[in-house]
């Protein structure tokens, strides 16, 4: 008796997280199946699960559409999250290291003032942060949307909690041996601390190609505008063709999916290890 | 005298490697947060249109700008949506990726798979969210898979997004949002499930406690409190900053309805849209900076965060 009511409980679970991770997958399947399909059945009043026919060619259309910049919004989108992710790795974890390792008097007031910007939300500084990009004649250049962002506060504590907690050992050999601060840095910690690095690359890189206000704010000409911004400016244009704009978004996803299905496990453990839910 | 002398070298060298490796970094923290933030706070003084260095004598205004910011019905009204939807979104992401973090956490198989399909809408823009929430599922009143949905059971169609009374474009935005993020916070409600010791399961099976509620009110959700403050002050936060979707969902090439806006849209449309007042936008930010803060420190005075936690 027991037995069949847990039983029952555990099948009711499973069906209802089944029923929910369908539903989760709903809109991967709608961005597949609206981009590959004709703009009639997009807006056909009768919904249909399969469109009446696929449309491969519209990856070509979407591509040799001359009114659409998508492959240069692509091209923008890539140079800076890759420039934005090699950059906060390189800075944040150079500043995490001297934090965490590097004995000077002054070193807690430092972290409480990078500390500090934490608590200021990034998204409250854009107009200030416009008006200076904009005062070094930065606006519409590649320049203005990656360096202004490459300062991450929240990395830079990500990397300093994580050298608190690395073995001391290795660093005292290469003392032993002679080495300074620097060249311990790139021969001996980073090659050991590829995990944290893989954990906040992955997370700099998804929020770099997502992000939308900045690139908006600052990627002001057309040929500055990042995918995300392309999307958005054909999204409320009349003149876009849906099925297009469709596959676009759904291009848009494939390197995060990528890089996702790579590195999740990356993401999961530097989430878990980040002190966040501590 | 000698060892006095090269332990000072040696000081000064660890503060020279300090700041090799710190500097860069709090340099450009320096110039790209704190130089905005004073000079925001400078301009928001000013009558300054279109322009980022005013005339000192002439267009100082004092705290005129901020007096016409809290006196201006946009203004409190973007507030007042903001608070309209933190009320809804942060509940909703709380109970759906609480309740997703305890079923997969009991998986014992494909525990990795239902996972990363719930974490999968973390690597989406809100911008893509949008799109398909606005052009393919909540779409006008002819179309859209919500509309095919209601008609299968004889309802009438609803125009989701440009109707205010009922306000169904709220259900549009709050579902988007959720999507997007109920999956990153199921991670660390998945983290904090993780640390629970087993043995308080045990004793409380010894105890005669019913596995299910009775377990989930006394042992589990205690358990993991720190992980709800973290989660609530998170949401909070970043409801606060919503601009994305609001956006994309609501704006189309006839601008931004006058309703929905939250405080990020209302502050980007004051200063960079056609008045490109920044002494206003600047204004507003500054206000809106103190709002975050008074909000996020109450919240975790509220918590008791920061206190020994009591054993």
């Amino acid at each position: 008796m027991e037995n069949a009511v847990v039983r029952v409980g555990r099948a009711l679970r499973i069906a209802l997280l089944i029923a929910l991770a369908l539903l989760f997958l709903v809109p991967f399947y709608l961005l597949l199946r609206n981009g590959l399909a004709s703009e009639q059945d997009i807006t056909a009043p009768d919904w249909t699960f399969f469109p009446s026919e696929l449309r491969w060619s519209n990856v070509t259309e979407l591509f040799d559409d001359p009114n659409v910049p998508f492959a240069r919004s692509l091209l923008n989108s890539a140079l800076i999250a890759v420039a934005t992710t090699l950059g906060t790795l390189l800075l944040a974890s150079l500043a995490g290291y001297g934090l965490a390792r590097i004995p000077y008097r002054h070193a807690n007031k430092v972290f409480y003032a990078i500390l500090g910007t934490l608590m200021v939300p990034a998204a409250v500084t854009f107009v200030p942060s416009f008006v200076l990009v904009s005062t070094l004649g930065w606006i519409s250049t590649l320049r203005g949307l990656i360096v202004p962002t490459l300062f991450s506060a929240f990395a830079c504590f990500i990397f300093r909690q994580y050298f608190l907690g690395f073995p001391r050992e290795l660093e005292d050999a290469a003392r032993v041996d002679g080495l300074g601060y620097w060249r311990t840095y790139w021969r001996i910690v980073v090659p050991n601390a590829r995990p944290v690095f893989a954990a906040v690359g992955t997370i700099v890189f998804i929020g770099a190609w997502n992000s939308f206000l900045w690139p908006l704010v600052i990627g002001q000409d057309r040929e500055a505008w990042t995918v995300q911004v392309s999307l958005s400016t054909f999204m409320t244009s009349q003149v876009v063709r849906l099925h297009e704009l469709f596959l676009a978004a759904a291009v848009s996803i494939v390197p995060l999916l990528l890089v996702f299905l790579v590195f999740q496990r990356w993401i999961v453990a530097g989430v878990e290890r980040s002190g966040i839910s501590e | 005298m000698k060892s006095g002398l090269k332990s000072r070298l040696g000081t000064q060298n660890r503060t020279l490697w300090f700041w090799v490796f710190v500097g860069p970094f709090a340099l450009g923290l320096g110039i790209f947060t704190y130089v905005p933030l004073l000079w925001s706070v400078y301009l928001s003084f000013f009558d300054a249109h279109n322009t980022v260095t005013p005339d000192v004598s002439e267009d100082f205004v004092g705290l005129d700008n901020y007096t016409s910011m809290l006196r201006d019905d946009s203004f409190t009204d973007s507030l007042l949506t903001f608070l309209v939807f933190s009320l809804f979104i942060v509940p909703a992401t709380f109970a759906l990726s609480l309740a997703l973090a305890l079923m997969v956490n009991r998986l014992r198989r494909a525990q990795a798979f239902f996972r990363s399909v719930f974490f999968l809408p973390a690597a989406c823009s809100y911008v893509v969210a949008a799109l398909v929430w606005k052009l393919s599922i909540f779409n006008g009143v002819r179309f859209g898979l919500a509309n095919t949905l209601l008609g299968w059971f004889d309802t009438d169609p609803v125009a989701w997004l440009s109707t205010t009374d009922p306000p169904w474009y709220w259900l549009v935005i709050v579902t988007a949002r959720l999507w997007l993020q109920a999956g990153f916070y199921m991670i660390l409600f998945l983290a904090g499930l993780q640390r629970i010791s087993p043995q308080l399961y045990e004793a409380a099976a010894v105890d005669g406690a019913r596995p299910g509620w009775q377990v989930f009110r006394h042992i589990t959700f205690p358990q993991l409190r720190a992980t709800s403050i973290a989660v609530t002050l998170l949401l909070v936060i970043n409801a606060f900053q919503a601009f994305d979707e609001f956006y994309n969902l609501l704006s189309d090439s006839r601008g931004y309805p006058p309703y929905a806006r939250p405080p990020l849209v209302y502050l980007y449309y004051t200063a960079l849209g056609q008045g490109q007042n920044l002494g206003l936008g600047s204004a507003g930010a500054v206000i809106l900076a103190l709002i975050i803060a008074v909000v996020t420190i109450g919240q975790a005075k509220w918590f008791g965060l920061g206190k020994k936690e009591a054993a």
